[in-house]
């Protein structure tokens, strides 16, 4: 079985609260809130006013250059407010309040159910469809999927792989996706295959979903399709972009400035690719995508196909309301999903799911002084010392983090996970990295200044 | 609402492996050779072990709560450890006071000086016991008769290493079979190899340590009594000195127990082989060229002491790094 | 006695043979440099808390000693006097620097501020903020976890646990700024340092509308401008729904204080104003809140009393 080549961990995955719950559709939300900065680089810059009436899947706001992505109405209805509102974090920011006004659709978009397979358009015509579409990577890291297409000069694709890894515990919907829209996923493959000029695609699909790899294989063979499934060791962060390359091409990448295209590869998630197929056959931008919302306290664990813009509570409330007591609501898996404040904000592109905690789990467990017991050391994916990390973090020898690497951290929270202590690794590792990557960018400005 | 809520970075989710599951788990490692030590040298080997306990438990809540204050840590058990593990390394009919003098060394001196656990440059038991054994050596080096016969048959006498180093007896008269099974002259703790090595198998199937360290050790040991065996005899000493030098004096313990305490052994897979090879030498040497029958302690601590180099300079194999297969 | 007497011999002569080889080696490799560092430095605090900008203590020291306009070094923790004699000392013009003191610009106690969750994270302030917003609805007010805590080197800096907002010892204060910088959400100011520890200062840093501060907490600033109007100096201007006042033309005459509704504006180390001096009914709003800026102002050297009198015990 393949897996990644240094560390990892294995949490237990509890995936059997929701994985086996076919995806229903949301019933509509009133009201919806759409974050203008919801994907990795600039903010959309919007393009309606308050009182403008809007269609499903109208262009709202538009990509503020090439690193940014475009954003659509997902529902129906009147634009009351482009203000700045509380985000998840409780945190102000600017967003797109929509009305409902029934769900009316912009009629260029195919919405029949029919699987349309053939497609005739070229790699510019498609990367500049994903790109209208305003797609991104829908695992989580909401990296613009256009930008990810356009490989920049020197550079060569070789593989596409495909993430339908979903390391994270408790998330299933990507499994769900693998297993309910299977065909779709396959035919969005080819046409990434196509947009980027490659040969090989290799989904990934760790080994505790046999029945997405049994579903994959078999469309595969019946409809000829030119894509092969990789089962991967149950092990997380098994679903990290650079940890998938290596376990699938043997190809490590590089510590950063470096992109998984240095190596050769290309990597999309699936639910992606799902999106890239609508996008490109059926003119439907990214308006909604399937969220699970599970927890062990929870009622009715569940996988929703939900609108952008809706709020959290509303999914919350659908599978019987928070737990009492003390909870934790997690935007995200439990190893890298971040915690929220106001459950009232909407789901955003990069929202794979809404995990709760309760009772004691919601809690960090007590923290005791460091055995020095090298447990984060073997569990670190990527060969860091996290608690080296944090000590020069605490006392902010950002010179000497650098020299341990640390902008190659992928903040998977492998060495926290591991700490028989309980410390906090993961948050000065984070504090250390993003310090360093400011200091990184200061230097390389106060560089390009002089020349 | 009537819900409290949490906000933490993540990860939301902890392995369930804290501090004081892990120092349980050694503990529970250590059960199968204190049960054998009890058979062989009778009801003395749980009166020292206790003594022992009681005495490191107390000396660092006695330090904990008057000298350095905050709260108390002797329930992480890592006390409760040294003491084993410093029981371990004495005579069955040790007197109790020496006891309790290797006790507040051992926590007193090795640990809670340098600010408790975690912070202690060296192994706590071992910093205990080599004073013991450098201020009572004849308390600390006279050893009781095995109940159930003798490594040698019809031998009453010095442990295998200190009897072999005086020319006591002739390596080819060794009974190995019986070093293996705990009938020999020594420490409470170090005598079975057999039950060390099931507790050390614990230790590997829960995770608590890995291989390295101990593998390390032994085996460089065994290379290095083979190659010794080699330039002086051959012949069948070839392997009858190796597995005689695995099975004697504190090896399998000072191996599995001692090397591989967290807090004064390296952090990398690297480290731990370049550390355990060190050991295995330097024990290897003290035991054939040295003043002392044994050498398992002082090697341990003179590594533990190059541990922080160690650290320093051997780094994990970073990802990417590499030379990339193309 | 031959051995000893060999012994003794041997080693004398290596003595002094090593002596004498130190001695040209020190010779050699000598650094010629100006004694007048090595005063200086004595003179100096010896923190090296950074306070000046430089490394250290040293390095201030030869910065005074090799630049010629000296204008631009200061050390705060010396203080003025300090600064003349060394100055004196070089025969160069003291820097003339108004002493300073770190003033904690935060006013959200927890019985103005409700806490709408619990952060069990990092206690950092600065791993906190890269979170989220922190335990209140306040996104700019004081953590509580205490980086400005850690960062003071003199033990002048304090997290009262009662209000959870940290607290500034004004006569262990050195004004070195280390306190500043580590904060992350940048509320602690060097403000001007008045004898006997006066301070008018607005105790909040929220650059959120008035509705949206109000509703997070009862004591930040609501950028009404009440303050600004009365002030006569031009010492408060009022940006982004934030007041702010210029410490170096306030003159501690204390009429906005009575002005501010929410309290926001802290007098310490003064009895405030008369209550109303001026037109009592004209604005209803007025008389109505100026008592309840009064006892905000009141209650903050209230609690630093309390404190102090823990720390004696």
């Amino acid at each position: 079985m393949k897996t990644f080549p240094i560390g990892g961990v294995h949490p237990s995955d509890n995936k059997k609260w929701s994985n086996t719950k076919a995806i229903e559709v949301l019933e509509l939300p009133d009201v919806v809130n759409i974050p203008l900065g919801q994907h990795i680089g600039a903010p959309a810059t919007a393009k309606v006013a308050k009182g403008d009436k809007v269609l499903t899947g109208q262009l709202i706001a538009e990509a503020t250059g090439f690193m940014s992505a475009n954003i659509h109405s997902p529902i129906s209805g009147t634009v009351t407010a482009v203000d700045m509102q509380v985000n998840g974090q409780g945190l102000r920011q600017m967003m797109i309040t929509i009305k409902r006004e029934g769900d009316e659709w912009m009629p260029e978009i195919d919405r029949s159910a029919e699987i349309k397979r053939e497609c005739d358009l070229d790699s510019a015509a498609i990367i500049a469809k994903i790109k209208d579409a305003g797609i991104v990577g829908m695992g989580g890291a909401t990296f613009p999927t256009h930008v990810k297409l356009s490989i920049p000069n020197g550079c060569k694709a070789e593989y596409l792989i495909i993430n339908g890894v979903e390391c994270e515990p408790y998330l299933t919907s990507d499994h769900r996706t693998m297993l309910e829209r299977g065909k779709e996923l396959l035919v969005g493959v080819e046409i990434l295959k196509k947009a980027l000029g490659v040969e090989k695609a290799v989904i990934g699909v760790e080994n505790n979903k046999p029945d997405a790899i049994a579903n994959l294989n078999k469309i595969i063979k019946e409809e000829k399709f030119v894509v092969s499934v990789a089962p991967l060791k149950v092990q997380y962060p098994q679903g990290g972009e650079k940890q998938l390359i290596a376990a699938i091409t043997g190809r490590e990448v590089p510590p950063p400035p470096a992109l998984p295209i240095h190596v050769g590869a290309v990597v999309c998630n699936a639910s992606t690719a799902v999106a890239v197929y609508e996008a490109v056959q059926k003119n439907k931008p990214l308006i909604e995508r399937v969220v699970t919302i599970t927890g062990k306290e929870l009622k009715e664990p569940r996988n929703l196909l939900t609108r952008m813009g809706t709020p959290i509570s509303k999914l919350i409330e659908m599978a019987g309301g928070l737990p009492e007591g003390d909870v934790k609501v997690v935007n995200g898996g439990p190893m890298m999903g971040r915690p929220m404040v106001n459950i009232d904000s909407p789901v955003t592109k990069g929202c794979s799911g809404v995990t709760i905690y309760s009772g004691k789990e919601a809690q960090r467990v007590n923290v005791e002084s460091c055995i020095k017991c090298a447990k984060c050391v073997s569990a670190c994916p990527m060969g860091l010392e996290p608690y080296l990390i944090i000590r020069l973090t605490q006392k902010h020898m950002w010179e000497e983090l650098e020299a341990e690497y640390i902008t190659n951290c992928i903040e998977c929270g492998c060495c926290q996970y591991s700490c028989p202590a309980g410390l906090s690794l993961l948050d000065y590792v984070r504090l250390g990295k993003q310090t360093v990557m400011g200091i990184i960018r200061a230097r390389a400005a106060a560089d390009a200044a002089k020349k | 609402m009537a819900n409290k809520f949490f906000v933490a970075a993540s990860p939301h989710v902890h392995s369930p492996q804290s501090t004081q599951s892990l120092m349980r788990d050694v503990l529970l490692a250590l059960l199968p050779a204190l049960a054998v030590s009890t058979v062989v040298y009778g009801i003395d080997v749980l009166r020292v072990t206790a003594i022992a306990v009681v005495s490191c438990v107390l000396i660092e809540y006695l330090i904990q709560r008057f000298l350095i204050g905050g709260a108390s840590t002797i329930q992480n058990l890592s006390a409760v450890l040294t003491g084993v593990l410093l029981a371990f390394n004495l005579p069955s009919d040790i007197p109790w006071w020496i006891i309790v003098i290797g006790s507040v060394v051992a926590i007193g001196v090795a640990k809670m000086t340098f600010g408790g656990l975690g912070h202690n440059p060296f192994n706590p038991a071992l910093v205990g016991r080599v004073f013991l054994l450098i201020a009572y050596p004849v308390q600390m080096t006279s050893f009781p008769q095995p109940s159930m016969g003798n490594y040698v048959d019809a031998f009453a006498g010095a442990t295998p290493l200190a009897a072999l180093k005086a020319r006591a007896v002739e390596l080819g008269d060794v009974n190995l079979l019986h070093m293996f099974t705990g009938a020999m002259p020594g420490s409470m703790g170090e005598i079975a190899a057999l039950a060390l090595l099931a507790g050390g198998i614990y230790m590997l199937w829960r995770r608590v340590i890995t291989w390295h360290i101990p593998v390390a050790v032994l085996g460089s040991m065994a290379v290095f009594a083979f190659i010794v065996a080699a330039f002086t005899g051959g012949g069948e000493l070839l392997y009858a000195m190796p597995a005689f030098h695995l099975l004697a004096g504190g090896a399998m313990l000072g191996a599995i127990f001692m090397a591989t305490d967290y807090v004064t052994s390296p952090m990398t897979p690297k480290g731990m082989i370049i550390y355990g090879v060190g050991i295995g030498v330097i024990t290897m040497i003290i035991r054939l060229w040295g003043a002392y029958p044994e050498g398992m302690s002082f090697a341990i601590l003179l590594m533990n002491s190059v541990t922080p180099l160690i650290n320093k300079y051997v780094k994990p194999r970073r990802f990417g790094l590499t030379s990339n297969k193309k | 006695m031959t051995v000893l007497l060999f012994t003794i011999l041997t080693l004398s002569v290596l003595g002094i043979l090593s002596a004498i080889i130190l001695y040209f080696v020190a010779q050699k490799f000598k650094v010629e440099e100006d004694p007048r560092i090595d005063e200086l430095e004595k003179m100096l605090p010896g923190a090296n808390c950074g306070g000046c900008g430089l490394t250290g203590c040293r390095a201030m020291a030869e910065a005074m000693v090799k630049q010629d306009d000296i204008s631009a070094l200061y050390c705060p923790v010396a203080g003025a006097e300090c600064m003349k004699k060394m100055a004196a000392l070089l025969g160069k013009v003291a820097p003339e620097k108004e002493p300073t003191v770190a003033t904690v610009r935060c006013g959200g106690v927890c019985s103005k501020r409700p806490r709408t969750n619990t952060y069990n994270g990092a206690k950092s302030c600065a791993v906190a903020s890269t979170v989220y917003i922190g335990e209140t609805g306040c996104a700019y007010g004081c953590l509580g976890y205490g980086d400005c805590v850690e960062a003071c080197k003199f033990d002048a800096i304090k997290v009262n646990p009662e209000t959870g907002i940290a607290e500034v010892d004004p006569d262990k204060c050195t004004a070195c700024g280390a306190c500043v910088t580590a904060c992350p959400k940048k509320i602690i100011e060097l403000r001007k340092k008045w004898p006997k520890n006066r301070a008018v200062y607005v105790s909040c840093v929220s650059k959120d509308k008035g509705a949206v501060t109000m509703k997070a907490c009862k004591a930040g600033c609501i950028g009404c401008g009440k303050c600004a109007k009365v002030c006569a100096f031009d010492a408060i201007t009022v940006e982004n729904g934030l007041a702010y006042i210029d410490s170096n033309k306030c003159k501690l005459c204390r009429k906005c204080v009575n002005e501010c509704p929410t309290g926001a504006i802290v007098l310490k180390g003064m009895d405030p104003l008369p209550k109303e001096p001026k037109t009592p009914a004209a604005k209803p709003a007025t008389p109505a809140a100026a008592p309840a800026a009064k006892p905000a102002a009141e209650a903050k050297p209230a609690v630093e009393n309390k404190e102090n009198i823990n720390e004696q015990k």
